[in-house]
């Protein structure tokens, strides 16, 4: 056993309201720069759609994550790694910046700057790579929001696998759902595995999975190796970006900025403590359905003495596993079993888990006759296809989702019965094989789901690895070169650009 | 004392020394001082079309030239005399050899620089040394392509053998290399000429992604034995911290509460 402890998240997709509050302040935070303008760490879409980058879920067509060959071993599905180098010079699975969108801005200026006309003036787009007019707007990073577009090409939905999908095509029938996506932080990322320079790295005390921009030479492996697309390439410096985790923020204790003003509190962060041993095997569990179950595996209990004592000699540090007892995280994906791994058929084992949505029957002019198995609705007969949140989640195995959805109508039931019956009603826990007491403590946590509970993050220690004298006047954290002292004049000697950290100046 | 004063002498005496120093240096102090800045630039992301070929018609294309390159002018002539390999069957090798290679890779070189300078995303986004390196690229190409027409009319070997004493004379720092080739072609001269220029150019340019491609494999596929990589913080391995750990657990006294580093 190698004990290695990750911070983990999970997104209840039940409560979001897809207000995109995260993607905008991740945004402002993280990309606003030239270069990844079409980039955004975080962003939400609209499902059934095929989403930014468009049909990024189509591993058929861009050959992410990985595949596990007959005699059990696992590589890239672009490849092994003497594929991935002799695709150095063009790479024939990277999709181009119009999968995602051309970078614009309005003319804004136009609007206050026009002479009289007798039109009123617009404010028309133009590209932020080339600055030259865009007449048409082909994309963009949430094109299909609140199901826009029509049905035939959002339905190209790679989640509609084995769900006859035309019935969802007409009004009465169509559902939809929003799908807040990030970087995995996968403990068996592709992206590092594709990187010939070694620049992508996990970080043992807190799993989130970055890149050494300063060993990064652009050869783009890691942008088709991603199956969630989420690693894009900055063209204006030629580096690849990821989401970091908002590290800075989570190293002193602070949620990532995305779930700290997530409007919704559908986000938690927490603890789980993983036997870094059992990572291998359990990607390359033989059938596809069972990699949800073999990642439950590779987690480790919070609570079990041997574990305590293995997380102690391995050096998790006794907060960490304190944190890891009273995890969210834990708690959703292993005690109560609602959070699920985003297309655990990637092979990729990833770290950021989604609870599916409640939605509402099907029928719903039907009312009287709704399907009702055991005095609780069928989850079966809600309105998003439980098939298609198992193409999503559980690479296709319905059971799970089934038992999750039950668990939350149930704690609906059960509630309600508590707070306008005021009874505590065992009998409907106990048909989906929990106790009150977890219901309650489900409830508090998820539907009430105060700041405290949703994230409980240890500080990192890093006073135990570096002296404070040594890292003092240093240079900090910023984005791409601030740190570089080769700079002279307007641009540097090996052609950076210069940036100007000049304060702004007020003149009286 | 500048009646004997002899360009030749500047060009393939002097130059080859500051044309290597600059690009060694500049390189080291580059990867040193600038890591950031050190990368292929690649402009995939905004335009597939006409780069795939391009690109791998250009690299496949210029590589066989440059190993050609290396293996032909620094093998030692005596080398070549214990194999008893004729001087005119190796001149007809690197006419064969380098000869298809290298108009691989001006055709791909063609479709970059037309890629580069016609396509709006691609111009927008270049700086002038991108342009300018792509530009003497394709001249050294095209000038290396031509002087071939000068070679098929000796096929003797013994010109190319004045070229491999000359490029071996200079990294043996032999100060008279340069009289071995004062009265070669002019094309020649301009060729070797042009590739100092790029090679003093190197470090100031995206060409230093070629030490990271030849890196590349080595790094990938020798030094690195799995897929994945973790990096830790903390300055020991693992199997030291657990077995400071387990001693420190033996010691009687006051329990011991934090854990191995």
């Amino acid at each position: 056993m190698k004990v290695r402890a990750q911070i983990g998240k999970v997104l209840n997709l039940d409560k979001c309201i897809g207000c995109h509050t995260c993607s905008v302040t991740c945004k402002n935070v993280w990309t606003t720069r030239e270069g990844v303008e079409y980039a955004w760490f975080n962003n939400v879409e609209t499902k059934p759609g095929t989403g930014y980058p468009t049909d990024w879920e189509n591993q058929k067509r861009w050959n992410g994550g990985w595949v596990r060959s007959a005699s059990g071993k696992l590589q890239p599905k672009q490849g092994a790694k003497w594929r991935i180098l002799a695709n150095i010079f063009a790479n024939p699975s990277m999709p181009e910046i119009d999968d995602y969108y051309e970078p614009f801005d309005f003319d804004y200026d136009h609007l206050k700057s026009a002479p009289d006309m007798q039109a009123f003036p617009t404010a028309r787009p133009r590209s932020k790579i080339t600055g030259e007019r865009m007449e048409k707007i082909e994309r963009g990073p949430n094109w299909e929001e609140i199901l826009g577009g029509e049905f035939a090409k959002r339905s190209a939905d790679y989640n509609f696998d084995k769900v006859q999908k035309d019935i969802y095509g007409e009004y009465e029938n169509t559902f939809m759902m929003y799908l807040p996506r990030l970087c995995e932080h996968c403990l068996n990322p592709t992206c590092s595995a594709s990187c010939p320079s070694g620049a992508i790295y996990k970080r043992e005390e807190d799993g989130i999975v970055l890149i050494d921009q300063e060993k990064c030479r652009g050869w783009r492996m890691c942008i088709s190796g991603c199956p969630y697309k989420k690693v894009y390439y900055n063209w204006d410096t030629g580096k690849s970006e990821k989401c970091t985790f908002c590290y800075p923020r989570i190293e002193s204790g602070q949620p990532t900025v995305c779930s700290e003003t997530c409007v919704g509190r559908i986000r938690y962060l927490g603890v789980i403590l993983y036997d870094a041993d059992k990572i291998e095997a359990a990607a390359s569990a033989e059938r596809e359905t069972d990699l949800y179950g073999a990642q439950l595996d590779v987690f480790l209990d919070p609570n079990d003495p041997e574990v305590i004592a293995a997380a102690r000699r391995d050096g998790v540090p006794e907060d960490w596993i304190e944190a890891a007892k009273i995890s969210p995280v834990w708690k959703m994906a292993m005690d109560w079993k609602v959070a699920f791994p985003l297309h655990p058929e990637y092979r990729t084992l990833p770290m950021v888990w989604y609870i599916p949505p409640l939605s509402p029957i099907q029928n719903a002019a039907q009312a009287g006759q709704i399907a009702m198995s055991d005095q609780m609705p069928d989850v079966r007969s809600l309105r998003i296809p439980v098939k298609y949140l198992a193409n999503m989640l559980t690479a296709g195995d319905e059971e799970p989702i089934v038992s999750a959805l039950e668990r939350m109508s149930a704690m609906r039931l059960y509630m309600r019965a508590l707070t306008v019956d005021g009874v505590r009603d065992e009998g409907i826990a106990a048909r989906v094989g929990m106790s009150g007491r977890m219901i309650e403590d489900m409830y508090k946590i998820m539907a009430i789901a105060d700041y405290e509970d949703r994230f409980a993050i240890p500080t990192a220690h890093r006073e135990q690895n570096e002296a404070g004298a040594d890292i003092r006047g240093g240079c900090g954290f910023t984005d791409g070169n601030g740190c570089s002292d080769g700079e002279s004049g307007k641009t540097s000697l090996f052609g950076g650009k210069k940036k100007s950290f000049a304060l702004p100046l007020e003149s009286f | 004392m500048f009646e004997s004063f002899d360009i030749n002498f500047v060009i393939f005496g002097v130059m080859p020394y500051v044309a290597l120093t600059v690009f060694l240096v500049g390189s080291i102090a580059r990867y040193e001082r600038d890591p950031f800045t050190w990368k292929s630039s690649s402009s995939q992301l905004l335009r597939r079309k006409q780069l795939i070929w391009g690109s791998i018609l250009f690299h496949v294309g210029i590589l066989t030239v440059f190993f050609g390159h290396l293996v032909g002018l620094f093998t030692p002539v005596w080398v070549l005399d214990a194999l008893a390999v004729p001087y005119g069957l190796k001149q007809w090798m690197a006419v064969l050899i380098g000869g298809p290679a290298g108009l691989a890779a001006l055709i791909g070189g063609t479709m970059l620089i037309h890629r580069r300078l016609t396509d709006p995303r691609i111009r927008a986004t270049s700086t002038t040394l991108d342009i300018l390196i792509m530009i003497l690229i394709w001249l050294q190409l095209a000038i290396g392509l031509l002087t071939i027409t000068q070679s098929l009319q000796h096929m003797d070997g013994a010109e190319m053998i004045r070229f491999m004493e000359w490029s071996q004379s200079v990294v043996t720092w032999n100060i008279n290399a340069w009289v071995t080739v004062v009265d070669v072609h002019w094309l020649f001269k301009l060729h070797i000429f042009l590739g100092l220029i790029i090679t003093m150019l190197f470090p100031f340019t995206r060409l230093v992604h070629i030490w990271s491609g030849f890196a590349a494999p080595f790094r990938y596929l020798v030094a690195r034995s799995g897929y994945q990589i973790v990096r830790s913080r903390r300055r020991r391995p693992l199997e030291e911290r657990r077995r400071a750990f387990d001693r420190r657990q033996g010691v009687e006294g006051p329990k011991a509460h934090t854990p191995a580093e």
